[in-house]
């Protein structure tokens, strides 16, 4: 604790620190209704699939729904998880280990395993 | 300075969870345990993916017959819209603003409760059609994978609820700064496991 110093803002400095927090509030906002419009997308592809709407094959639906999941994660751990601001190098390296794992081992398990 | 110093909006730090060197630690290491948390999904899906509609002969389960997307979708809502809460807590612990932060910290711990509810009652349905932990591969690697995420929202469910009664008269300081900082990675890394399940194990279930 003793490193942490208390430092009082200037009220130019307290509004402008204010301000970036409130547009940055905003652009949260804007990637949550991101997320909810890749969801939405998702569900009604695999419900016109279902319906027999022509041209919601699976071959093409499957890996479409799979690229809207990952860009969906992509906008959770950069914005909601705050990966894309400084000091998050660390954490980057963890992330990345994780998701290359996370990439092969599904698939060594889906193309080894028979039943 | 002591641990419990007050702060007000104009001297609180601008990244309070990272503002000592044991809330520096913390952070490096929670970020290193949502690295194993994201291997251990991995091996989970991977069991899932290559275990499913597998079982004895005979059983009569198969991905698509089994789901109801009505119900998932009301669950993805639910837990999307808890993590954007959790932002917006995140969003006044980082201005000062305790009550709000603890409002919406609360207002996500109940669309948690509501999905962990929804979940129950979807486990409840399965098993009274006879889909049981027991029945197949593909049941034991279902409810594993599915399950872990229903616990580890318990967990958080859990978590929080101990953090906003522990800290109601205490206030916010860089002692519990970090401790909601973490709860809130936590909560948005089960809404990331969350849209895995639901693309992978839902819709791609019914689509087959």
């Amino acid at each position: 604790m003793s490193e942490v110093q208390m430092i009082k803002r200037s009220p130019a400095e307290f509004a402008l620190s204010q301000r970036r927090a409130k547009e940055g509030m905003r652009s949260q906002v804007a990637m949550f209704s991101l997320m909810i419009f890749f969801t939405l997308i998702s569900f009604s592809m695999v419900f016109a699939h279902l319906n027999d709407v022509a041209g919601f094959s699976k071959f093409f639906i499957i890996p479409t729904i799979f690229l809207f999941a990952l860009v969906q994660v992509g906008l959770q751990l950069y914005y909601f998880m705050h990966m894309s601001e400084k000091g998050h190098g660390i954490p980057q390296m963890f992330m990345f280990t994780g998701a290359v794992l996370g990439f092969l081992i599904p698939l060594t398990f889906v193309t080894i395993v028979w039943w | 300075m002591d641990l419990n110093t007050k702060f007000t909006p104009e001297t609180w730090p601008a990244n309070p969870e990272r503002a000592t060197m044991e809330a520096k630690n913390k952070f490096v290491g929670f970020w290193l345990f949502l690295g194993g948390e994201t291997i251990l999904f991995a091996t989970l899906f991977a069991t899932y993916m290559a275990l499913k509609n597998k079982g004895p002969s005979g059983f009569g389960f198969s991905t698509q017959e089994l789901y109801t997307l009505p119900l998932v979708f009301v669950m993805t809502m639910l837990l999307l819209t808890s993590s954007l809460t959790s932002v917006y807590a995140m969003y006044h612990l980082k201005s000062y603003n305790f009550k709000k932060m603890q409002l919406w910290l609360g207002i996500t711990a109940l669309l948690g409760l509501a999905f962990l509810m929804l979940e129950v009652y979807e486990f409840s349905h399965y098993v009274q059609e006879g889909f049981v932990f027991t029945n197949s591969a593909f049941s034991s690697s279902f409810y594993t994978l599915v399950g872990t995420h229903g616990f580890h929202v318990a967990i958080g469910l859990v978590w929080i609820t101990l953090l906003i009664f522990r800290n109601s008269k205490r206030g916010l300081n860089l002692y519990n700064a970090t401790k909601y900082y973490t709860f809130s990675l936590y909560w948005h890394f089960i809404d990331v496991v969350w849209v895995f399940i639901f693309t992978v194990v839902y819709l791609m279930g019914v689509v087959g």
